[in-house]
């Protein structure tokens, strides 16, 4: 290992311009000409626009221009990326997301009309003159009143909320298991409505140039070119050869910034419209308002054991909140990521799983951060808890018996994936004795003396990473292939750019991609420049979403630098005057084998480019080579998290005192990069276990809209973390990795509730919902000591 | 935000000829409601006076063994001042649990008690200490100086000028924050006074800040958490959101106010 290479925790290069406040983010950017977008939303979660006057906005000071969908004719609905079919076969309930409302608005903040000014604080002014008119409707915003017939339709075309009723497994074979266990245990679970709140809320700049009629979007995106296609082809119809997308520097995504939004479309189409510039940002109780939300289902689920706790059965049953409309990915995360995880680490051999995804009047709900996984993990996770504590067997122990084998790899599971390698038993007992498992006792003691309760939970997860073999995915109702693309340009000199297809939002890819491609040619670290985000440099690209960045990005950045040595053999081969077959390619240097004869890296390059000495007859001059790399199989990270609490009785006030994290990423790039994608990910997990909770009232209204009364998790709110790393490196992509990304934040919501909950149990409680606020906890020991 | 005019008077004189003159002016302390209620369009001005050059109105001093507390003092400085400190220490212990250190650093107790946040902190030190709020017009005692929610005794162009503190045998102020804006959704200031008279000043619970008279009794006859124990607060009137039902705060209450007792007896 170089000290620069592989392996090495090299500090991120990207950090001296974000550290300084030197980042470039799509609202530091200013267009001359530029004008600005104020959007109209909906302060009703369900009514049907009867009038809108626009006569006072538009003789407003500065106004240039407002439109609402009347305008829009032609313009496309918002396209979801993903058919989920019914039990029956039948494609989903697939309602048309409109870029402004037509004839009805759907949540608050629903998009009504934009308003174009000279001035950010014009257009606002005069969005405030929009005289729109009302009929305001009943709303629904749960998820058992959606289902419910006789419930206000959000759609009033599709005449029920059902956006589809999946199933995965044979029920009947699952429930026949069930009807002779020695022990079931049930629990009925909330995973809670999330709202995402990246730093850096959404922004949007359109251009177009009326010489090239080319139009330009600087957008805060994930993936840039996905946006090209979704808004070119679906909503505007525009070719990508007239389309850039360009997202710059982006301050955090966690799924949010993956999708295609109305705005993106609306400065678009209005900058064509003005042949001017047109910016929007949202303002933070915008982004509230109007960013995909996260996670709400309400599960009931049930595992069936045998005598010997080992898992014979596990049924599932849940609904899943669309919100109001179809974001781009919202489909699949309550399916196939979701259902398909549902075996976790165990050989369970039956699983069956049901899925009801129902409309409301609330913002659209996608993917965020895990994805399904998460939820997943929690169910699997908790019953195994309640399994344990029911049959009086420890919850390692339980975990332990359960486990898959690390000779039963590649295992298949019940649930369609299968799972190429891991070794959860190494993991598990590096956390527990990370943690002094066996000393719990004794703290429990010692927390007892102060009057606090004390508890211990475990969360042994799996996640489906490196997203996604494209005829695997093709096959479920994916619209969209999911390899990732990279460019080696070998420059003249040496110096090498990547252009990548990932984009790098907060992960660090400048960084550890480099160090990839430095380890491999052997060149200076400091002479990889790492491209990505704009459409108009890289060739194509899938995004960064799914911790798929390096086993996917990161392979095709692989698979394109072997294209590059291989090249470069030749032309070694041809200056050495020795045959190619003998060139062999290491620290930086093409040598003949068995001589002290060669080549450098930087000499090769020079040739490529100045080909006097070059076999032109056979191979071009230059050295430029791409890869799209299709992921053989998903990626397996796994992990072991074990979470000790204490409880105060009195307030119901929960503390995390400690927080061991044993994950297994398979090959690390970079360690100190891995290290913090995982404290960013358990410190989400704990914001959804502890604090973070969505709530509307019964008309629909955001309650939680701002952050006094959002909470996000704070420095205060989580301990220092004790992170290690296993190695079973993943066998199907070049580089062994397998991601880290998510790890945190679906590993570690069901180790902090099955902390809570043991800390409560010698007072009767079974189960306490997330968020484990201090009124919830308080709340259930009210219950459990009234019962 | 609205258009407004800006004026920063050097008086409290200037000041409030200025908003004498206006029909519609708002008077800015610290600006860490106003600003943030301002940039939400939630309130809008003719004119804002901002009172940050009027140096009458800042500095900490002991006054007739009294902690006379300018109404321009920012939370940092009541948290770090040695008066402070060496005469209510839970009065600067209170001043340094609020917000973030943006806020008390920019934030003021005049603007604090004459905005009366239901769960701010400062009006349980001001009532829970019996302190006398001093305007431009006159003085008012802390019992009549909160009357309602965001709703104070000060009249059309009034300006706190300073609060004075008599200065407590012991005090102490528990506070349970609010997970999200880390207000009080319950804070309790206890005090116990030369010869032997208690307060107990209750924030976050209700609509404005109360006194719990049956506590004060019984720490009266006898300072101990155990005195208090069993006292209940009824869950009438008392403040309910997301975070915190009337019946939790009720419980809350009593919490608090037994740990800010044990504080004190410890």
């Amino acid at each position: 290992m170089t000290d620069t290479g592989i392996g090495a925790a090299l500090r991120r290069r990207e950090d001296p311009r974000f550290l300084r406040g030197a980042g470039r983010y799509t609202d530091d950017m200013n267009l001359p000409g530029q004008c600005y977008a104020y959007i109209v939303r909906s302060p009703h979660a369900h009514a049907k626009i009867l009038s809108i006057d626009s006569a006072a906005t538009s003789s407003s000071e500065g106004v240039l221009a407002v439109f609402t969908s009347a305008d829009m004719e032609g313009i496309g609905g918002l396209p979801c990326g993903w058919q989920v079919n019914n039990k029956d076969g039948t494609p989903m309930n697939e309602p048309k997301h409109p870029v402004l409302a037509e004839g009805k608005v759907r949540h608050v903040g629903d998009q009504v009309a934009v308003v174009i000014a000279e001035t950010r604080a014009q257009a606002r002014d005069a969005a405030e003159k929009l005289n729109v008119n009302y009929e305001v409707l009943d709303a629904v915003t749960d998820m058992n009143a959606a289902l419910e017939s006789g419930s206000a339709n959000v759609h009033d075309d599709i005449g029920t909320n059902l956006c589809y009723d999946w199933e995965l497994g044979d029920k009947a074979a699952v429930d026949e298991v069930f009807e002779n266990a020695h022990h079931i245990a049930k629990i009925d679970l909330v995973n809670n409505r999330l709202i995402p709140n990246a730093i850096e809320p959404r922004a949007a700049i359109g251009d177009y140039d009326p010489l090239s009629e080319e139009y330009t979007l600087h957008t805060t995106s994930q993936n840039p070119h996905v946006i090209r296609l979704l808004m070119g082809a679906f909503v505007l119809g525009l070719p990508e050869h007239k389309l850039r997308v360009n997202a710059p520097d982006v301050g955090g995504g966690f799924g949010s910034k993956i999708y295609h939004y109305a705005e993106e479309a609306i400065v678009t189409w209005a900058a064509g419209k003005l042949n001017r510039p047109v910016k929007w940002t949202a303002e933070r109780s915008e982004s509230f308002l109007t960013d995909a939300h996260a996670r709400d289902h309400l599960t009931h689920g049930e595992l069936a054991v045998d005598e010997n706790g080992m898992f014979l059965g596990l049924r599932v049953f849940t609904k899943a909140n669309m919100g109001a409309y179809l974001s781009t990915f919202s489909t699949c995360v309550p399916t196939y990521l979701y259902a398909t995880l549902l075996a976790g680490q165990y050989k369970t051999p039956l699983i069956y799983c049901e899925v009801k995804a129902a409309f409301t009047n609330t913002v659209p709900v996608d993917a965020y951060r895990g994805a399904g996984r998460p939820e997943a993990t929690y169910v699997v996770e908790r019953l195994v808890d309640v399994a344990a504590q029911e049959m009086g067997i420890d919850a390692a122990e339980i975990r332990r018996r359960n486990f898959i084998q690390p000779d039963q790899f590649p295992y298949q599971t019940p649930v369609a994936l299968m799972y190429d390698t891991g070794n959860f038993q190494d993991c598990l007992d590096n956390a527990l004795e990370a943690a002094d498992y066996s000393g719990f006792a004794a703290r429990k003691e010692e927390s007892k003396q102060r009057g606090k309760l004390r508890g211990v939970g475990l969360s042994s997860y799996i996640e489906a990473c490196g997203i996604a073999p494209s005829n695997v995915v093709g096959s479920l109702g994916a619209r969209a292939g999911l390899y990732e693309v990279a460019t080696i340009r070998v420059n003249p000199t040496g110096s090498v750019s990547v252009l990548t297809g990932s984009h790098s939002h907060g992960q660090g890819h400048e960084t550890s991609f480099a160090q990839v491609v430095s380890d491999m040619l052997g060149i200076d670290y400091e002479s990889v420049d790492i491209v990505h985000g704009d459409t108009a440099k890289i060739p194509f690209g899938m995004g960064t979403y799914g911790s798929r960045s390096i086993a996917v990005g990161g392979s095709a950045i692989v698979t394109a630098i072997d294209k590059i040595i291989a090249k470069g053999k030749k032309i070694a081969a041809h200056l050495l005057e020795a045959s190619e077959s003998d060139i062999e390619f290491k620290d930086g240097q093409f040598a003949v084998a068995g001589t002290d004869r060669s080549k450098s890296f930087g000499e090769v390059a020079l040739t490529a480019y100045v080909p006097h000495q070059y076999p032109l007859e056979e191979l071009e001059p230059g050295l430029e080579e791409t890869a799209f790399y299709d992921p053989k199989n998903f990626t397996y990270p796994s992990g072991t998290y074990v979470c000790e609490v204490e409880v105060d009785p009195s307030t119901g006030d929960v503390e995390i005192q400690s927080f061991h994290a044993t994950d297994d990423f398979g090959k690390v790039i970079n360690p100190m990069i891995v290290e913090g994608q995982v404290h960013g990910g358990l410190t989400q997990g704990i914001g959804q276990a502890l604090l973070e909770g969505c709530v509307y009232d019964e008309n629909g209204q955001l309650v939680s809209g701002s952050y006094q009364d959002y909470t996000m998790p704070r420095a205060d709110n989580v301990p220092s973390y004790t992170v290690k790393t296993t190695e079973t490196p993943c066998t199907h992509n070049p580089l062994g990795a397998k991601g880290c990304g998510e790890a945190g934040a679906i590993g570690s919501p069901a180790a902090v509730m099955n902390a809570v909950v043991n800390a409560l149990s010698e007072l009767g409680v079974k189960h306490v919902d997330m968020p484990a606020t201090s009124q919830n906890v308080w709340k259930a020991i009210q219950d459990a000591s009234a019962s | 935000m609205y258009s407004f005019n800006y004026q920063r008077p050097s008086s409290a004189a200037e000041a409030a000829e200025i908003i004498g003159g206006s029909a519609d002016a708002l008077l800015m302390a610290g600006g860490q409601t106003l600003i943030p209620t301002l940039k939400q369009r939630l309130t809008s001005a003719e004119v804002v006076v901002d009172l940050g050059g009027v140096d009458e109105l800042k500095g900490i001093r002991m006054v007739d063994q009294m902690v006379s507390v300018g109404a321009m003092a920012r939370h940092a400085e009541v948290a770090s001042s040695s008066d402070v400190k060496n005469a209510i220490p839970a009065l600067a212990e209170l001043a340094d649990s609020i917000g973030d250190p943006q806020v008390r650093n920019a934030g003021t107790i005049g603007g604090s008690i004459a905005n009366n946040d239901p769960a701010a902190d400062y009006p349980a030190a001001i009532v829970g200490l019996n302190a006398t709020v001093h305007t431009n017009q006159r003085a008012i005692a802390s019992d009549d100086f909160f009357t309602g929610m965001f709703e104070t005794a000060l009249e059309e162009g009034e300006i706190i000028t300073s609060v004075s503190f008599p200065v407590p045998s012991r005090a102490a102020y528990m506070k349970f924050p609010n997970p999200a804006s880390r207000y009080a959704i319950v804070g309790v200031f206890v005090s116990q006074h030369s010869g032997g008279s208690v307060r107990v000043a209750v924030t976050g619970a209700g609509s404005s800040v109360f006194r719990v008279g049956e506590m004060e009794t019984a720490l009266e006859n006898s300072f101990s958490s155990s005195s208090i124990e069993g006292i209940s607060i009824s869950e009438d009137e008392l403040n309910e959101d997301i975070h915190a039902s009337a019946e939790y705060r009720a419980h809350l209450v009593a919490v608090m106010a037994k740990r800010a007792v044990a504080k004190i007896a410890n």
